[in-house]
């Protein structure tokens, strides 16, 4: 399977008064050509930080992107120069981000937000630009789309403006989208709506989508393949469907068993992960989950663990016996 | 005696017996919400004059039974915070009742009110906005007991510790700073602040919404350990309804400022009723691909219309997949439909 991304042990640090925070701590992942896939973990684990990395958007101080590679169809775009990493944000990747209201720019319009791309990478003229902005609108089933792309961003409501932050993403037919919790500010009902049509663009267009979340039961339906990372880097890697049903860190068994569900009966008492995550800043030599874990062995707190394969493309990165964990 | 004494009798102890079953009926519920209107007025142009309203609560009416926890679920903007608010009298009400063990809260004022708001207390969403900044944890915790008169000097600081220990945190911790501590942490400080002074009803408005995952679990957990070790009632306001499910007994669903229904919490997503409860639970994503793949979606179609302007009839026939022309007229009103399950839906 051709590879459309492909993040090879990826450091990004920032310098703090506080001390150096290893927010993204050799981290490796891939995504295949057309192929969607999930990163899941909680707020301060570095899953931002990683998206922002391979566009080269961490701000510089106190962000640095220490080492690894980031090959975009076999280029590394650490290495290239800042006109080709233009050239590739939002034309080739693009992003689509939490918030679409502090995303979007409010004093221009939703029409000039969606040419201004179209004009610069597809180098369309203007008029062409103006119509394709309205197909772009219809292409998001945003109603009235010939009348309302004229509007400004505060005249749309949370849903409809991500579904503007998703036809701009789209507007130059990009191989990989980015989704940074593209649903977490939206409702339930509105976000089921937005998932539906990343989902209907995907198969649609072909283009691989990573997307980002804390949400497990958001991307089990979506996604082929899921990352869970934890303190920076990644604990496990699976085929959704194994790793549902079959997890194999502990850390992945206690997320699953945190969340409430509502297709199983109540249970009276609910097993949670005790403890907090550590502080990315002074992480403890061995395995970061060790303070929390149940099955902790004095080995974990001196070395950490490397991501192993257990079976077919399911890793994870635990020294304890996959088999007796339950 | 006459058969005319025999009757009065008769009645009398009928009359009696039945202020016996409502005496019951008035203890078991610690509050009681009687058609309570919230309505917020707009005023615009240069005589600021008023031009409309923004009907945030729009005539609702449920109980809640002394122990229990109820549910309160909704998208943003269905008033559900209001609701929350106006049932303290944080809000001052348009109309309506609100009976705080049998005692209405709306015609309540000064000192009174002060006094009964000790049995009631607010947890908020926002652990970093709802605790003051510059006060440690030991006086954001201890401040209820001193403005409510429970306890001076060293007694308040006793509490304080042995609040600290209930929710989880050490006693040490009371002379930290609110920066100082994590976004669960600070939650903890905020359930220890509403449970300082021995309330007995706690309004938590998206207590847990705010918080991470693994976080989020330990804080249900702690809510529902101290509901039951200090028999308290909880009106649990929430977006998540799967959270709500977990720790309520009874679960209300609210659309445009109307609660659309009521019912128990096994029962909210074996036997939903109306049309709206039901794509809301669909709506909600099952952490199991296998599971999740195989339910029926339905998708609402459009946005949540505007509570300055909510359709006529039924707020919700203009997303409704049952709708006939009727509900564009006809009023709903919370109908009975089994013990236990009230539904505002006359197709159903």
């Amino acid at each position: 399977m051709e590879k459309v991304l492909d993040v090879k042990e990826l450091r990004t640090n920032f310098y703090t008064d506080e001390g150096v925070v290893k927010a993204v701590d050799r981290l490796s992942y891939h995504v295949n050509k057309g192929e969607c896939v999930g990163l899941v973990g909680e707020s301060g684990c570095g899953k931002s930080v990683s998206a922002m990395s391979v566009l080269r958007l961490i701000p510089y101080p106190p962000g640095v992107i220490e080492g690894g590679e980031i090959l975009f169809k076999n280029e590394d775009l650490l290495e290239v120069s800042e006109k080709r990493i233009q050239e590739i944000r939002g034309n080739k990747i693009s992003m689509i981000f939490q918030e679409p209201s502090t995303s979007l720019n409010p004093v221009l319009s939703v029409q000039r937000q969606l040419t201004e791309s179209l004009e610069l990478h597809r180098g369309m003229s203007k008029v062409d630009a103006k119509a394709e902005s309205v197909r772009l609108l219809d292409l998001v089933e945003i109603p009235d789309s010939d009348r309302r792309v004229t509007d400004y961003p505060h005249q749309f409501s949370g849903g409809m403006q991500q579904r503007i932050m998703i036809a701009m993403a789209l507007s130059c037919s990009p191989e990989l989208i980015i989704a940074d919790e593209p649903t977490t500010a939206l409702d339930v009902t509105v976000q089921a709506q937005i998932l539906e049509l990343i989902a209907e663009m995907r198969e649609r267009l072909g283009t691989a989508v990573l997307i980002i979340t804390h949400n497990l039961g958001v991307v089990a339906r979506y996604v082929e393949r899921l990352n869970v990372m934890y303190a920076g880097s990644l604990v496990e890697s699976g085929p959704t469907d194994v790793l549902y049903a079959k997890p194999k860190h502990p850390y992945t068994i206690g997320l699953l068993r945190s969340v409430p569900r509502l297709d199983k009966p109540k249970s009276k008492v609910m097993e949670v992960i005790e403890g907090m995550p550590p502080n990315l800043a002074h992480l403890p030599v061995g395995c970061p989950f060790a303070e929390r874990c149940r099955y902790v062995m004095p080995q974990c707190r001196e070395e950490k663990p490397e991501l192993k394969e257990l079976d077919d493309r399911h890793f994870s990165a635990c020294f304890y016996d996959p088999n007796k964990l339950s | 005696m006459t058969v005319t004494s025999v009757l009065v009798f008769m009645i009398q102890t009928n009359l009696a017996k039945r202020k016996q079953v409502k005496m019951a009926e008035q203890q078991e519920k610690l509050v009681e919400v009687e058609n309570l209107v919230t309505y917020f007025p707009i005023f615009s142009g240069i005589l600021q004059k008023k031009t409309g309203e923004v009907k945030a609560v729009d005539d609702i009416s449920f109980f809640i039974r002394k122990g229990e926890t109820l549910g309160l679920v909704g998208e943003s903007g269905c008033g559900k915070t209001t609701a929350g608010r106006s049932i303290l009298k944080l809000q001052e009400p348009t109309s309506g009742n609100v009976f705080f063990a049998g005692q209405n809260l709306i015609e309540m004022k000064g000192e009174a009110l002060r006094k009964m708001r000790s049995q009631m207390q607010p947890i908020f969403q926002d652990p970093f906005a709802s605790l003051n900044p510059r006060m440690n944890a030991g006086s954001i915790i201890g401040e209820p007991l001193e403005v409510h008169n429970l306890a001076k000097g060293k007694e308040v600081r006793k509490r304080v510790e042995e609040l600290l220990n209930m929710v989880g945190l050490s006693p040490a911790m009371a002379a930290r700073y609110p920066h100082e501590f994590s976004g669960g942490q600070r939650q903890r400080i905020g359930i220890a602040r509403a449970l300082s002074a021995s309330p007995s009803f706690i309004v938590c408005d998206e207590a847990v919404s705010a918080l991470d995952v693994s976080i989020q679990g330990q804080i249900i957990k702690l809510l529902m350990k101290l509901g039951e070790e200090l028999n308290l009632t909880y009106l649990f306001i929430s977006h998540d309804l799967s959270v709500v499910r977990h720790i309520s007994d009874r679960v209300a669903v609210m659309y445009l400022g109307k609660i659309v229904e009521i019912t128990t919490s096994d029962n909210l997503y074996k036997n939903p009723k109306h049309p709206y409860t039901i794509s809301l639970l669909s709506a909600v994503p099952i952490p199991d691909p296998k599971v999740d793949r195989t339910r029926e979606r339905i998708v609402l179609k459009g946005d949540v219309p505007s509570p300055i302007n909510p359709p006529s009839g039924c707020p919700f026939h203009t997303r409704c997949q049952m709708a006939v022309e009727e509900c564009k007229t006809m009023k709903q009103e919370l109908k009975t439909i089994d013990n236990e399950h009230w539904v505002a839906c006359h197709r159903v």
